[in-house]
């Protein structure tokens, strides 16, 4: 379904575009040897370059550039044999350079494209280009009444700058195509992804327009940092454009920052405020050659990215699209699931993952990986239930437990006394106690209130506290009812 | 004690070597002298304290039999490069009170050489200048001009350094040179000033002038001491992306290199106008040594000369301008008192910032502004690279090229100041080879009529140091002096 803005007069269509600024997985900064390790005391990882003294020169980090390359592969790009990098020129406390070195007219990667899957169809959103620049320092105004002051710690970090085509046209097309781009960043670990941390952060340019229109004039919302802002800001901008024209007049072409506390959009420096940055190649550095060599051997690196992934675990495992997508879209999840599902039923496991394992994991608030839990914890504990030992509902209710235990899954369920009644004399003692407490109910029965089926079984759920086999307990209450 | 004054590089290493004196009598000595002859302006900052101490412990190693290179040779160090400890300032206001922590690579290859640092060199505020009259710090004065009771400039940007060893205050001094700043003050102060080929020294650790086109050098009194300094300060450096791979060569081997059948190129363009008239003699006369010498002499033409100055004084500034960024009063400098950032900012370079650097600057945002980028700076790095094409076909030709280094002998301070344009013509026969990174040096050939020393320069092919030395060294043994 195309999204639209109804507006007073006119539906409305939206034209979205992003700048994904991911900061690469670096030990040590773009162009200096001075750590990228967050949250240390302020100005500790600071080099001569990063701090901009006299006579510092900038000297290429080539893990940064493979990392660069390998992301240009994955997003199914061009990458450029010869890169520039410019100075780009402005004033800021936390620009110890007076310039950022960034790559403005040959940036290492050029067009490329991913995928995103909206509503169960699948989108092609192009890719412009993908470029290389250093991160600024950070302005901190709120230490002190009088004074401003600077951590330079983030000065120089490696950021990879990607940018999208027009392609977007929703606010959720948006989040998928950050969430899915986030996903291939951690497959192939060149960005953590981490939007808390600053480390992926998104410029996103909206315009709206009628249908069949050209493009409208464009507002560019700097800096958002999570998928449900960016979703946001989008709402809210677009909607604002279209009263403006509504009301007859202009959109001035302009950067806004979005207040996530009003949850709106306000204008930062209009088109003639704009900086302008005199870019010009940096001297310092010379044209970044990468050869055929190069890319090839980082064409070998390259993971099984989610897109081929997703299409292996429906072929391979026969799940849905849905459920792959979930599954696939973090690799740690994709490699548990593939260890879990061995010898296993597919759709068992996968609503395991996604339900109890996943609520468990956003309650320790941890991902997969580094939650240490491994797969046959959760595969003993999925054998029990299919071979009956176990009710599904009474490992639901005791999983957190178990997560928490040491025991192995059979050895857990003996202490906690929760081996499945299947015993069938041991049930049929039950159902007959049941039966015989309720004369009454049992004629209702037979005189057609079938809904009292229900009311048998949930006492002898009961009595059994929740251990009888409820599979049995069906089959076996049909029989006596029967008799 | 010895009178060091007119001694050289090399046979003060022969005579340390001999024992004839030792390295602290020579520092001594410099010490003294520099102390009398303050008025010439030479140093920015003295060092004397470290220099005895470096002395000291190349005596001892003199005595131990593990000299290096240049063990107990005093020198000055231009105050652009940055020194552990030790003020450096670049000559300017707002680097007054600037402490490096970090030493550059060329003044520390020249300490693991075993040198002595007397002290930082007064210098063009940032390099830009050709008289040494930008200098927070004051002018240089030429000691030349003193002879015939002038006030005459040293020529700049390094003029405390060809001053400093002109007047015999040290055995050599270090340069930098971005358009001629190092062989323009020797040919100013008769002196050697040798410019590499641009990557053969690091620039980590030298204040940034014009990246593409800043390059260290020696000046020294003769071609010998020119190519043992230069053995020194050159090094493939990993903290500069533009330092040179390129196999560092013996470049004493100059000694062993005939000039006898190269090919001297004359470019037919360097005969400007307002050549002087002596300096043109000169320039006839280098030519027949160079005959006499059986070299082979042509004329050649280089087309785009004329175009070189006009690139210089767009590319350079436009570097200059982001290089300069840095200087905010943020986080070291000079800090000017202000209200807001804006009014810092205004204030602390406005103040710590001299006219010429703030001309610079402006030139610099100027051609690097939207709608103006494609006019000039655009235009002039394709015209570089017609320069260095020029240069180029014309090492087809010849092996080596002969030019006045200046079109002028030293003039007065306060001479050339009215107009920017005036004092940048003296750059207009050393900026070329410096746009195309090619080495070059400037030796004395001869004097004017009122006795100034007069250079002629040699420019290379790139990494061919020898041959431009070799060639120098003709010069030297032919001139008559």
């Amino acid at each position: 379904m195309t999204y639209v803005i109804e507006g007073k007069k006119d539906s409305w269509q939206v034209v979205l575009g992003l700048e994904v600024h991911a900061q690469i997985s670096s030990k040590s900064k773009l162009f200096s040897v001075a750590s990228t390790n967050w949250g240390s005391d302020p100005n500790t990882q600071v080099e001569l370059v990063d701090c901009g003294m006299p006579g510092a020169l900038p000297v290429i980090n080539e893990y940064c550039v493979d990392q660069a390359v390998l992301t240009g592969l994955s997003l199914n790009a061009e990458i450029k044999k010869m890169s520039i990098f410019d100075r780009k020129n402005y004033f800021y406390p936390d620009l110890p350079q007076g310039y950022q070195i960034s790559q403005f007219e040959h940036p290492i990667v050029g067009r490329g494209h991913i995928n995103i899957e909206v509503e169960g169809k699948v989108k092609k959103i192009g890719i412009t280009r993908l470029h290389l620049e250093q991160d600024a320092g950070k302005s901190l105004h709120d230490q002190d009444i009088k004074n401003s002051y600077i951590d330079l710690n983030r000065s120089g970090c490696a950021l990879m700058e990607i940018v999208s085509e027009p392609d977007l046209s929703s606010p959720i097309e948006a989040a998928e195509y950050v969430k899915k781009l986030r996903s291939i960043l951690r497959y192939i670990g060149s960005c953590d992804g981490n939007m808390e941390k600053g480390n992926l952060r998104a410029d996103v340019n909206v315009s709206v327009k009628r249908e069949g229109e050209k493009l409208g004039t464009r507002c560019e919302i700097k800096n958002v940092n999570s998928i449900k802002f960016i979703q946001q800001a989008i709402e809210f901008e677009a909607k604002r454009q279209v009263n403006i024209i509504e009301n007859g007049e202009k959109i001035i072409q302009e950067t806004r920052l979005f207040d996530p506390n009003k949850c709106e959009t306000r204008s930062m420096r209009s088109k003639e405020e704009s900086h302008d940055y005199r870019y010009f190649p940096d001297p310092d550095l010379p044209p970044l050659i990468i050869s055929d060599e190069k890319v090839n051997s980082l064409k070998e690196q390259l993971p099984e990215l989610p897109d081929k992934k997703k299409d292996r675990f429906i072929r391979e495992f026969n799940l849905s699209s849905y459920d792959a997508e979930v599954i696939v879209n973090d690799q740690g999840t994709a490699n548990f699931f593939e260890k879990l599902v061995k010898g296993r039923d597919s759709k068992v496991v996968t609503n395991w993952i996604t339900g109890e394992v996943f609520s468990y994991l956003k309650k320790i608030n941890k991902d997969i990986k580094n939650s240490g839990i491994a797969p046959e914890k959760i595969g003993s504990l999925i054998d029990l239930i299919v071979d009956e030992k176990i009710s599904n509902r009474q490992a639901k209710e005791v999983f957190e437990e178990y997560m928490e235990s040491s025991d192995d899954a059979s050895i857990f369920i003996e202490k906690k006394g929760l081996v499945q009644l299947s015993d069938q004399s041991e049930i049929y003692k039950i159902i007959d106690k049941v039966l015989s407490d309720n004369p009454k109910m049992i004629d209702d029965y037979k005189n057609g209130k079938d809904k009292l089926f229900g009311f048998f079984i949930g006492q002898v759920m009961k009595i059994s506290k929740g251990k009888a086999n409820p599979k049995l307990v069906n089959e076996l209450l049909v029989k006596r009812l029967k008799e | 004690m010895n009178d060091f004054e007119n001694l050289s590089i090399s046979s003060a290493i022969e005579g340390l070597a001999n024992k004839n004196f030792t390295s602290l009598e020579l520092t001594e000595f410099f010490i003294k002298k520099i102390e009398k002859n303050k008025d010439l302006n030479c140093f920015i900052t003295s060092t004397f304290d470290k220099a005895i101490e470096m002395a000291k412990i190349s005596d001892q190693k003199i005595k131990e039999n593990e000299t290096r290179p240049l063990e107990g040779i005093p020198i000055g160090m231009k105050d652009l490069f940055c020194t552990n400890g030790v003020r450096t300032t670049a000559g300017s206001k707002i680097l007054e009170n600037f402490i490096p922590f970090y030493e550059s690579t060329v003044s520390n290859n020249l300490w693991d050489s075993g040198a002595i640092m007397l002290g930082k060199t007064n210098m063009d505020e940032f390099a830009m200048g050709s008289a040494n009259t930008t200098s927070f710090f004051g002018n240089v004065k030429n000691p030349l001009g003193l002879k015939v009771n002038k006030e005459l400039v040293p020529g700049g940007s390094s003029g405390g350094s060809a001053s400093a060893v002109s007047s015999g205050l040290c055995l050599g001094s270090t340069g930098s040179d971005t358009g001629g700043s190092i062989r323009q003050p020797a040919s100013f102060c008769g002196l050697v000033g040798l410019k590499p080929t641009y990557g053969r020294c690091s620039r980590f650790g030298m204040i940034a002038f014009a990246s593409s086109l800043d390059q260290a050098g020696p000046i020294t009194k003769t071609v010998e001491d020119s190519a043992l300094m230069l053995q020194a300060m050159v090094s493939f450096d990993k903290r500069d992306s533009t330092s040179s791979r390129q196999s560092i060569p013996d470049f004493s081997d100059f000694k062993k290199l005939s000039i006898k059948g190269k090919r001297i190129g004359i470019p037919k363009e360097y005969m400007i106008d307002g050549l002087n008239s002596d300096i043109k003699k000169i320039w006839d006369s280098g030519i027949s040594w160079f005959k006499r010498e059986g070299a082979e002499i042509l004329e050649i033409s280089l087309p785009h000369t004329k175009s070189a100055l006009p690139t210089y004084y767009i590319i350079a500034p436009a570097e200059a301008s982001a290089n300069l960024a840095r200087y905010d009063g943020i986080r070291y400098g000079f800090r000017h008192n202000a209200d807001d950032l804006n009014d810092l900012y205004q204030k602390t370079r406005g103040f710590g910032f001299g006219k010429e650097v703030k001309r610079r600057l402006m030139i610099g945002t100027y051609v690097l502004s939207a709608g103006y980028y494609d006019a000039y700076y655009l235009k002039a790095l394709k015209v570089r690279k017609l320069i260095s094409q020029d240069f180029e076909d014309a090492f087809q030709k010849c092996d080596l090229i002969l030019t006045p280094t200046t079109p002028n002998v030293a003039f007065a301070i306060g001479e050339k100041q009215t107009n920017p344009i005036e004092m940048y013509l003296n750059d207009v026969l050393t900026v070329p080879a410096s746009l195309a990174g090619l080495p070059a040096i400037s030796v004395p050939s001869g004097f004017n009529s009122e006795k100034l020393p007069i250079g002629l320069q040699l420019i290379g092919k790139p990494f061919d140091e020898i041959s431009v030395l070799a060639a120098g060294a003709v010069i030297e043994e032919s001139r008559g002096f």
